[in-house]
């Protein structure tokens, strides 16, 4: 049910984000969604890509240095007070977001939402539990595809 | 002339070390004098080297000037009334105009690489290179070598002091040399495969040629023979110490030492490895801030100034290394009692003095290394965009501390920062950027981009 999720680390300087979407663009991979965490100084930039392992592999030939992180999406009510009663959730069993950002499609009234947990596999276990949607890798492709 | 007639080669004894010891002394009685004995010792050699040294021009018309003769050593801190001597000096000499003994007296002329201007020549008499040969055995011993061991010299032999030096070194220990010089290294490994030999003697860089190497061979280099090594001829890092060590399998020794004062033998590692043990009844050595050229604080790091006590052929009074180090005249734990000296941290040449506190490249490397446990590519940049000095340490993100979450990354430049603010005392702007954005050039990597104008640097 995890996600597989690259990250690269960028100066921050413009244009800077184009190079590696250059390279992932040539190789025919489609991004599914990107987000880019920065300072004044650097950023590093989170994707979610149909074909990590190749997108990896070219990524690091042309010099980047990648990193694998597993990930889970959640799918969330998108209207108020949707991503706070899950976020209450994860705070009521003590489950530490290292950082979260939203997937950038939409399925009707939800909206989806990526989360970098420091333990996946418990963070998964508790969220099924409470009765929320985990969305796994072929669901989120599929999705991306419809 | 007789041996007898130069009596500052004969208050050494003759070396009987305890092979049965755990850690053997090469020269029991030399190594570990105590303190008040040895610094009477080396007045007295200090004084008759000032009166022997005036048969060398460049010495007899400062000394002249000055008025200084042994009369005017009176104490060891009398040291400080002398000149100093560069290498520009022997330059200016070329090619044999440093020698205080007649022609026919050389037994020996070897000669320094040479990369920063023409090569200067170093001359040896019979006594210099007995002597030269007892302090390489001082060290090697310190470092492990028995009589019953095989040795393996790959460094070049010839001009270079490198491969004669510690070839005659092993063999006063009484222990077997293989002078297998530098070069051909698939030769080296079939070498040692056939001898079996304990120890490894080269240039810490080629040692790791060497693994690599066998590596190629399908080899494993750890299971080469080699146990210990010594190591010299080049500044290297504990960085490349722990390669060494890991992909070899043995113990690495550092050893100092350079041409124009001898050679291998200045000073080298026991057991302990706190610090290469300098052979003081041969050499002084001062510490000294090489701007104010006043002895830095012990424990600081400041640039060596050697005089030998004892060399015939071409003495030397203050020659200012360049190299830095730090001095530690603290017990050391293998009971020898001389002062022992850092590893090379670096040369005065790559100094950069900002706002007023000397700073050199390796101690940021030091920094990186702390917090990165390697040394990746780094770059120094030095501005003056105001009346203050600014220094901006570009690093490069190597995958090992690349992390995806932005707390983390922040908390290694953060540490970077910490990390040169206690090494080096400067506050720095650590920068992350891109692998391979920084520069490479061929060969040497330019550490230092100093902008400020006030000198030129390229290191
Ligand atoms: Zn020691």
């Amino acid at each position: 049910m995890k996600l597989q999720q690259l990250s690269l680390f960028l100066e921050n300087r413009p244009g800077r984000l184009d190079a590696p979407l250059e390279t992932i663009a040539a190789e025919g991979i489609n991004i599914l969604t990107l987000s880019l965490a920065d300072t004044a100084q650097f950023g590093i930039l989170r994707l979610i890509v149909r074909e990590w392992d190749k997108a990896k592999r070219v990524l690091e030939q042309a010099g980047w240095v990648v990193n694998l992180t597993e990930v889970v999406a959640v799918d969330v009510l998108d209207r108020p007070g949707g991503l706070a009663a899950v976020l209450k959730i994860l705070d009521g069993a003590g489950l530490n977001i290292e950082y979260m950002y939203a997937y950038s499609l939409r399925r009707g009234d939800k909206a989806i939402l990526i989360f970098r947990f420091e333990d996946p596999d418990r963070a998964i276990q508790i969220l099924l539990d409470q009765g929320l949607h985990v969305v796994d890798g072929d669901e989120l492709m599929s999705f991306a595809a419809a | 002339m007789t041996h007898e007639s130069r009596p500052w080669i004969m208050p050494v004894p003759n070396p009987s070390p305890d092979w049965s010891s755990e850690h053997p002394i090469w020269n029991p009685i030399a190594e570990t004098l105590p303190r008040a004995e040895r610094e009477a010792l080396q007045l007295e050699r200090l004084r008759e080297l000032v009166g022997r040294v005036a048969r060398v021009p460049f010495y007899r018309d400062l000394f002249a000037h000055r008025e200084i003769g042994p009369h005017s050593i009176r104490s060891l801190a009398d040291l400080r009334r002398l000149p100093f001597t560069t290498k520009d000096d022997l330059r200016r000499q070329h090619p044999l105009g440093f020698l205080a003994v007649p022609r026919r007296d050389l037994a020996r002329i070897h000669g320094s690489s040479g990369t920063t201007g023409k090569p200067t020549f170093v001359a040896y008499t019979a006594g210099d290179l007995r002597i030269w040969s007892e302090l390489c055995a001082r060290f090697l011993v310190a470092g492990g070598l028995r009589p019953e061991h095989t040795a393996q010299v790959a460094f070049g032999y010839g001009l270079f002091t490198g491969g004669f030096g510690l070839h005659y070194g092993i063999e006063r220990v009484g222990a077997t040399v293989i002078p297998a010089a530098a070069g051909n290294t698939r030769r080296q490994i079939e070498i040692m495969r056939d001898l079996d030999p304990e120890a490894l003697i080269c240039t810490p860089s080629y040692a790791l040629t060497i693994a690599d190497a066998a590596r190629e061979l399908g080899m494993d280099p750890r299971a080469l023979p080699i146990r210990f090594g010594h190591f010299g001829g080049e500044p290297w890092t504990e960085d490349m110490r722990r390669e060494i060590e890991d992909q070899l399998d043995i113990a690495a020794f550092n050893n100092y030492g350079l041409s124009e004062v001898i050679g291998p033998g200045v000073s080298g590692e026991c057991t302990a490895r706190t610090g290469m043990h300098l052979q003081e009844d041969h050499f002084l050595v001062e510490c000294l801030d090489p701007e104010t050229l006043e002895p830095v604080p012990e424990g600081e790091p400041g640039e060596l100034v050697i005089t030998t006590l004892t060399r015939e052929a071409m003495p030397m009074i203050r020659y200012r290394t360049r190299d830095i180090a730090r001095l530690d005249r603290g017990p050391c734990a293998c009971g020898r009692t001389t002062t022992r000296m850092s590893r090379v941290a670096g040369r005065t040449d790559d100094m950069l003095i900002i706002r007023g506190v000397n700073v050199f490249p390796s101690q940021i490397e030091e920094a990186l290394l702390r917090v990165e446990g390697t040394t990746p590519h780094y770059l120094i940049e030095v501005s003056r965009p105001g009346t203050l000095d600014e220094v901006r340490v570009k690093v490069e993100i190597h995958p090992e501390i690349f992390s995806d979450r932005m707390d983390r990354m922040q908390a290694v430049r953060d540490r970077i920062s910490r990390e040169i603010q206690t090494v080096a005392g400067i506050r720095a702007h650590v920068d992350l950027v891109e692998p391979r954005s920084i520069e490479r050039f061929v060969g040497k990597a330019r550490r230092v981009l100093d902008t400020r104008g006030l000198n030129e640097r390229e290191s």
